[in-house]
């Protein structure tokens, strides 16, 4: 099976092979040297792309992009953010004149980051490049360049894919190379549904933010594939009076723009979440589905009463999203079932989430607190909390909810709760953190709610020189 | 003039474009073949057996070779020759190449390399530095002891004592681009090696062991690498050589890189250290007498560690006058990946370990660390950089003193006041940190600022904030001394163009464009005249690494060596066809002034061309006046010294010991800067990456030696928003009283020392919790903050187990 797209503007015609990723692919088969290998599992940013779909253009690591997940979208490398004549794109001409590359080895990657922000008039400059990692500049003159350029017009050429993509992607004749069994694209979730009962198996593909890390990193076979992306109808965000409901393939990018109107401290979370480039690429359908103990989703919508959305065939239930948490590396899902979406309430104004990582941007979670805390008339009525990376799989802390509920909202009564996270938490020492320290600091965040719910200063981010 | 200007790096168009090309980038003949090691599974042991079939029938495979396989050495060490390519039977580390792998793709052998079936006798690996210790497993005989004055008397004379500890962590090099080699078989069994090193000679010569040849048959050379920061001077050895071993073998060109995992699990880092501290001093802050023991984890093999641990003694007074002190260095053998060079080359561990004894001084007299740093400073030498800059442009002072020739300082830097001298004997005639710490401490507004510090800490009481400052003085100069030479090879065509070739390498320093503007600024010509090609050790041979911040001083000086010997013989031939003295024609603006006729430059050439004037020079140079002798500790080895300080100011969450930088002011010492834009470029990136070094970067080890830190999704050095939101980088840009190329000075490890002050800003600001003294280790991350703060809010010091 072959997939076509579009290649700086050219039309090509790839074989469909699920671990082939398009980083491999530019460099080994197409001689475009410029999309370099920093790390190959999307931490570093020297292989970014710009993707555009008929959702507009985004920033991706190619190095975790599986040619199969390209089907009908237009790739630009760096050879194509310049001109088709060679003129430079202005964030390049900044980037010289800012002196913005050093070794130059992270700088295509950052040229096409800043491009696509640039394109996307964005310019919080250091979240749209907290997926770039450089080590010689210091960063600062690079900032500088997108700064200088932001007021500048979108070349033409940045915006030549837009009205090209959406082709069909499937067309062609057979590819010649064979070797692999061709991935299933589905179309929506009907089809998925029909399709995964029959081949339960399957490796199913969403972002491929953590399957692309098996393949890369592990060799991991796998003899039977989906790439669930082309499935619009999963990817929907609906929006009532009461409720928010997210389909499985939302990207964290969307997510992200829904919470920052609802949520805004999970969003604050997303923020920090991967990286432009992971966030683009990520689903929170996958974020759940892997049962990952240190997903940054689940506590905060555990925290938000969520409900998961599971579809075995024509067959739908749901349960509260930490019933779906059985134990590290098993969740309650059953073979053919798949999450097709979750929901969780409109408004929750008391929801706070912290995540503790060694760096603020693009880390995986040391640990992840969710506190939704309802205080009426100076007394707890009702509390959700919940945590990542204190468990084997995301938990409730119903000890620690249990010790306070019912009684005065005081410094006294988060004190006297204190303890009851030993009992609901007996977390690991790993190269992230100590079991001690993710104990003390997970008490030390019901410290921090309680201190915001009284105004103090807690962030460290909103603090300036 | 092209010297002095803020010139873009020469290969910025290409890098933004993604044209410029690095190892793995360069097009290769079709049936290239590519590598990758089987590794060791385990820290320490003997191989049993090894079943290596699978590897063998894995598709793609070509040929597997092991220890026993390779025709000629089979050492990649750059110092002791302890170090196999393949392990001889014996496993020194978790990560240890045990085979390798020969196969049709990247991928083919990468996926091969994991079949082998391998079974050892584990032995208890020795992993830290109490556990080498213990079993007396290091480098040496015995601890390297330097003193000055008598030091025991001395302490116990004094009247205030104090001592502690601090651990240091080490470091990651994550230059992006990770080691990559290329070797291309030719006639004769010659070689072509390009490769990722910052030291092609040393590449060239252990190809030539390996393959049983003279080095002439090997040819090494290197246009660029997307990183180097010292972690490519010996690391990239085992890819050429498996490469030039492969190409050998198979005749096939042969390409090797390091997939990121093996890349840190394989080669070695920054070394961790441990600085114990005995101090005596005086009531006014004034050190009396200072015992340093260094512990220096090396890992399993000796590499450079010999030389890290010496600079580490080297920088252990920074920037003050020690009256009476010991330092004794242990150089410790572990089972884990052998430790190297790093930007600093030990220079900031033993440096750091001198700031944490001033901070834990300050702390225990209540004063300013400040104040503690000026009183104890090397004192200024009068008619030093205290005298007025010169009116004249730097490299008119340079015109008047001609290498070589006369007293090391002209007479307006000649020292009037006695010079002080350092624990190593040398005297301290450049001392420039008096006047930087008062134009820093102004420009940043220290005093007003660690006030305010004082009142913000006051109303709240979850967040705090720190502030502080360090100064740098850093020795330039390989302290293996015979390092440091170099040479250069520029021809000029009969066109005009020139092409320049020296010995130094381009890490993406800018290396390549300062020596291009000061052979551009010998012709009097702009840079565009001047063609940069890669490092070649068929073209310059017996080159040094590019290292010890030496690039531009040594090659810059080889470059103009050549370009001047070029200039003499047209001068020579212009006068005589002009009928004037050679010292009537100059080089400027393109053309060349003969008496009173100017014509074009490259009318000049081509004249001296047909009149079979040779137009081509060898360069060379070497670096004045060094002696050093390293088992006493005593001698010059260094050229001058370069200088920096910097003011941080830091938040911390008491809650979780989360931490941000602010801001950070710099102001450093690049002599009269041959780019100030590079040299910024330098300074700002040195001070994240020691900034990131002292904070969010931590390496952690398992109890079996497994390194546990080996991607970026674990081991985090600074992103983005990690650099300080305000960040004020300013240029000390006095000359070099040193006779340097044009007066400048050396620029790539010094300011990384500037990081220092972040973590002493985080020491302040956890310092605010109660009255204990802090004694933050490093990295202070989060949680090592969080621990910091929770000692010293129960009332107890930080150092106190």
């Amino acid at each position: 099976m072959d997939i076509a797209f579009l290649l700086n503007g050219e039309t090509v015609q790839v074989a469909a092979d699920p671990t082939r990723s398009l980083l491999d692919w530019l460099r080994e088969d197409q001689g475009l040297c410029g999309t370099k290998e920093g790390c190959n599992e999307g931490d570093c940013g020297a292989c970014t792309v710009m993707v555009t779909d008929a959702g507009g253009a985004r920033a991706l690591n190619a190095c975790i992009l599986m040619l199969p997940q390209l089907a009908g979208k237009a790739v630009r490398t760096v050879e194509g953010i310049s001109a088709p004549d060679g003129a430079l794109h202005p964030v390049q001409t900044a980037m010289i004149t800012h002196h913005g590359s050093q070794c130059g080895f992270c700088t295509p990657g950052f040229v096409v980051s800043m491009a696509v922000a640039h394109l996307n008039r964005r310019a919080d400059h250091d979240d749209q490049l907290a997926g770039n990692l450089c080590r010689c500049t210091g960063y600062a003159p690079i900032i500088r360049a997108a700064q200088a350029v932001t007021a500048e017009p979108v070349p033409e050429w940045m915006t030549a894919d837009q009205g090209k993509v959406g082709f069909n992607p499937l067309s062609g004749p057979p590819h010649r190379k064979v070797g692999f069994n061709p991935p299933y694209l589905p179309e929506n979730a009907d089809d998925l549904a029909t399709w995964y009962l029959a081949n339960p198996d399957a490796t199913l593909i969403a972002g491929a933010t953590d399957v692309g890390l098996w393949i890369t990193k592990q060799f991991r076979a796998l003899p039977q594939t989906a790439f669930l992306h082309r499935a619009k109808d999963l990817q929907a965000i609906e929006i009532n009076d009461t409720e928010i409901r997210i389909g499985a393939m939302a990207s964290m990018t969307d997510v992200l723009a829904v919470m920052a109107i609802h949520h805004p401290s999970y969003a604050e979370l997303i923020r920090r979440y991967g990286s432009v480039q992971v966030r683009n690429a990520a689903t929170i359908g996958g974020n759940i589905a892997n049962g990952s103990p240190i997903g940054d989703n689940p506590p905060a919508l555990i925290a938000l009463g969520a409900i998961l959305h599971l579809r075995r065939g024509a067959v739908r239930r749901e349960m509260p999203i930490e019933a779906f948490f059985i134990n590290y590396g098993k969740q309650d899902r059953a073979p053919g079932e798949f999450v097709e979406a979750v929901s969780m309430p409109r408004t929750a104004p008391a929801l706070k989430c912290y995540k503790i990582s060694k760096r603020f941007d693009q880390d995986i979670s040391a640990l992840c607190g969710a506190f939704n805390i309802t205080v009426e008339v100076g007394k707890v009525q009702a509390a959700r909390i919940a945590f990542g990376g204190m468990a084997g799989i995301p938990t409730r802390a119903l000890a620690v909810e249990a010790a306070f509920v019912g009684r005065d909202w005081t410094a006294e009564t988060i004190r006297t709760a204190l303890p009851a996270f030993a009992t609901d938490f007996t977390p690991l020492s790993d190269m992230r953190a100590s079991a001690d320290y993710r104990l003390i600091t997970a008490q030390n965040l019901l410290l921090r709610y309680f201190a915001q719910t009284t105004g103090e200063l807690t962030d460290v981010l909103e603090v300036r020189a | 003039m092209t010297v002095a200007q803020p010139l873009p790096h020469d290969s910025a168009a290409l890098h933004v474009t993604g044209q410029a090309r690095y190892i793995d980038d360069l097009p290769t003949p079709t049936g290239t073949l590519h590598l990758a090691f089987g590794l060791s599974t385990i820290a320490r042991g003997m191989i049993t057996t090894i079943d290596l079939t699978a590897v063998r029938a894995a598709p793609g495979v070509k040929a597997v070779q092991q220890a026993a396989d390779l025709p000629f050495t089979n050492d990649v060490s750059p110092s002791a020759h302890d170090e196999p390519l393949l392990s001889d039977g014996s496993i020194h580390y978790l990560g240890q190449p045990i085979f390798l792998v020969i196969a049709t793709s990247h991928l083919a052998a990468r996926k091969a390399a994991r079949l082998g079936k391998i079974s050892y006798t584990e032995e208890p690996p020795i992993l830290t530095i109490d556990a080498a210790l213990a079993a007396n497993s290091r480098f040496e005989d015995g601890p390297r002891i330097w003193t000055k004055g008598d030091m025991g008397a001395a302490l116990n004379a004094a009247l205030l004592r104090l001592s502690g500890s601090i651990e240091m962590g080490g470091q990651e090099h994550f230059y992006l681009e990770g080691q990559t080699a290329l070797a291309q078989p030719g006639e004769n069994g010659e070689m072509h090696v390009q490769s990722s090193t910052q030291y092609p000679t040393e590449i060239q010569h252990k190809v030539s062991e390996a393959i049983g040849l003279p080095m002439h048959a090997v040819r090494s050379e290197v246009r660029r690498m997307g990183g180097g920061f010292g972690g490519k001077e010996s690391q990239g050895n085992a890819l050429a050589v498996a490469c030039a071993i492969a190409a050998r073998l198979t005749g096939k060109p042969c390409k090797m890189r390091y997939d990121r995992d093996d890349d840190m699990i394989i080669t070695g880092k920054r070394h961790d250290f441990r600085i114990d501290y005995d101090l005596g001093y005086a009531a006014d802050g004034r050190i009396q007498a200072l015992d340093f023991t260094h512990y220096a984890r090396c890992g399993w093999a000796m590499d450079l560690s010999l030389a890290v641990a010496d600079r580490a003694m080297l920088h252990a007074d920074n920037a003050y006058l020690l009256p009476a002190v010991r330092i004794t260095s242990h150089r410790l053998k572990t089972n884990t990946q052998s430790a190297t060079a790093f930007r600093g080359f030990g220079g900031p561990q033993g440096m750091l370990g001198m700031e944490r004894v001033i901070d834990h001084l300050a702390h225990a007299l209540g004063m300013d660390p400040v104040a503690v740093r000026q009183v104890n400073y090397y004192r200024a030498t009068e008619g030093g950089l205290s005298a007025p800059p010169p009116a004249a442009p730097p490299e008119d002072i340079f015109a008047q003193k001609k290498p070589g020739t006369g007293a090391r300082f002209g007479a307006a830097f000649s020292p009037k006041v006695a010079p002080q001298t350092t624990p190593y004997g040398m005297d301290v005639t450049d001392f420039a940190l008096h006047e930087m710490t008062a134009a820093l401490l102004t420009s940043s507004d220290y005093h007003a600022r660690r006030q305010r510090v004082a009142d913000w800490n006051a109303t709240h009481s979850i967040l705090k904030k720190g502030i502080a400052f360090s100064p740098v003085k850093f020795g330039i100069s390989f302290t293996l001394t015979y390092r440091n030479q170099a040479g250069a090879l520029v021809h000029v065509y009969q066109d005009g163009s020139i092409h320049l070739n020296h010995g130094g390498t381009e890490m993406g320093q800018g290396l390549f464009q300062k020596v291009a503007q000061v052979a551009a600024a010998r012709f009097g010509l702009d840079t565009s005249a001047v063609k940069i090609t890669a490092t070649d050790t068929a073209k310059v041979p017996n080159t040094s690494a590019t290292a010890a911040s030496s690039g531009s001083d040594l090659n810059g000086m080889a470059a103009q060596h050549a370009c001047d010997q070029i200039i003499a013989r047209m001068s020579e031939c212009l006068a005589g066809l002009h009928q004037t003295s050679p010292d009537q024609v100059k080089f400027t603006n393109g053309q060349v002034q003969i008496g009173a006729t100017a014509i074009p430059f490259a009318d000049a050439v081509n004249t001296c061309y047909l009149n079979c004037v040779s137009l081509s020079a060898a360069g060379f140079y070497k670096t004045p006046g060094l002696q050093w002798d390293r088992i006493k500790g005593q001698g010059r080895p260094f050229f001058y010294f370069a200088y920096g300080a910097a003011v941080t100011e830091v938040v911390i969450d008491t809650l979780t010991g989360e931490n941000r930088i602010l801001r950070a002011d710099l102001l450093h010492d690049t002599g009269a800067s041959l780019n100030p834009a590079l040299d910024i470029g330098q300074i700002e990136g040195a001070y994240v990456q020691g900034a990131g070094w002292l904070t969010t970067e931590e390496l952690v080890w398992d109890a079996k030696g497994a390194l546990r830190t080996h991607a970026p999704s674990t081991y985090k050095i600074p992103a983005c928003s990690d650099r300080p939101e305000v960040f004020n980088v300013g240029l000390w840009n006095q000359p070099n009283p040193a006779q340097t190329v044009y007066r400048s000075k050396a620029v790539g490890e010094p300011p990384l020392m500037l990081g220092i002050s972040a973590l002493l800003a985080l020491s302040h600001a956890v310092s605010a919790c109660g009255p204990g003294y802090p004694a933050l280790d490093a990295p202070a991350t989060a949680e090592r903050v969080l621990a910091t703060v929770r000692r010293v809010q129960s009332g107890g010091c930080g150092d106190e187990p």
